[in-house]
């Protein structure tokens, strides 16, 4: 994880394409301003940072299925249980499922676990056409990174 | 069995904060009811999941966007239940 620059995804583990899931990896830093405020003394990952790291779980499965065809954009969240605390250096398997494809969005049932349940949620996120070029190529040079092969891709 | 409508009207009550008796075929999804965006990718959700179809919001939106279609045609409680009576017939079809 990168706090700083939201980048909360290390490493893909499993891809399916068939079932609409995706395992992955996510390495909480030893230090990080973050964890200054948050808090003195008693150092956690925030809850709003675990549910982007869900969210990212999710969007890089639709990037995955879609082929980096178009965006997801998060937009929702339901549900949302904080079943532990979180600490530096920890170790995180995040998963998101596909709930449900549909026209412009998808949702997404995704959770977060260490030696057990960590948090879960169901999240929608929007699903449009990439708005800039660049960020096509941020996004192909990201998944390239965590090693997230998606449908389609040759490369 | 529901109609189509009843099963709409429920969803939208269940998805908002709108009082089901409020709801009506003549209700304006936008204008009457005041649903924006981010509920309606809810409501829609919910009524795929019901009719075990694929509401084309993106296509409608845009059709709307580009003035091919009045926000009437697909935001229009009782349009909205046409359009997805095809949906379904098409699917069973």
């Amino acid at each position: 994880m990168r706090l700083e620059y939201f980048q909360m995804i290390d490493r893909i583990v499993d891809f399916d394409a068939a079932t609409g899931r995706i395992h992955a990896k996510a390495f909480v830093p030893e230090t990080s301003p973050v964890f200054e405020g948050h808090f003195p003394g008693y150092p956690i990952m925030p809850g709003v940072l675990l549910i982007e790291t869900m969210a990212q779980a999710s969007g890089f499965l639709i990037l995955g299925l879609n082929g980096l065809s178009r965006m997801p954009f998060f937009a929702g969240c339901k549900k949302a249980k904080f079943r532990r605390f979180i600490e530096p250096g920890a170790e995180l398997d995040v998963y998101a499922t596909l709930a449900h494809d549909g026209s412009g969005f998808a949702v997404t049932e995704a959770k977060i676990e260490q030696n057990g349940p960590v948090c879960d949620a169901e999240l929608t996120l929007r699903v449009m056409d990439f708005p800039a070029p660049e960020l096509v190529e941020t996004m192909r040079e990201r998944v390239r990174q965590i090693g997230l092969t998606p449908v389609g891709d040759m490369a | 069995m529901s109609s189509t409508f009843d099963v709409v009207a429920d969803v939208i009550a269940q998805t908002s904060e709108i009082p089901r008796e409020k709801i009506t075929p003549e209700s304006h999804a936008i204008d009457d009811l005041g649903i924006d965006s981010l509920d309606f990718l809810d409501i829609v959700f919910a009524l795929d999941k019901k009719f075990g179809i694929k509401i084309p919001l993106e296509q409608w939106t845009q059709e709307v966007n580009a003035g091919k279609a009045s926000v009437e045609e697909y935001f229009l409680l009782k349009n909205l239940c046409a359009h997805i009576d095809d949906l379904v017939a098409k699917k069973n079809a």
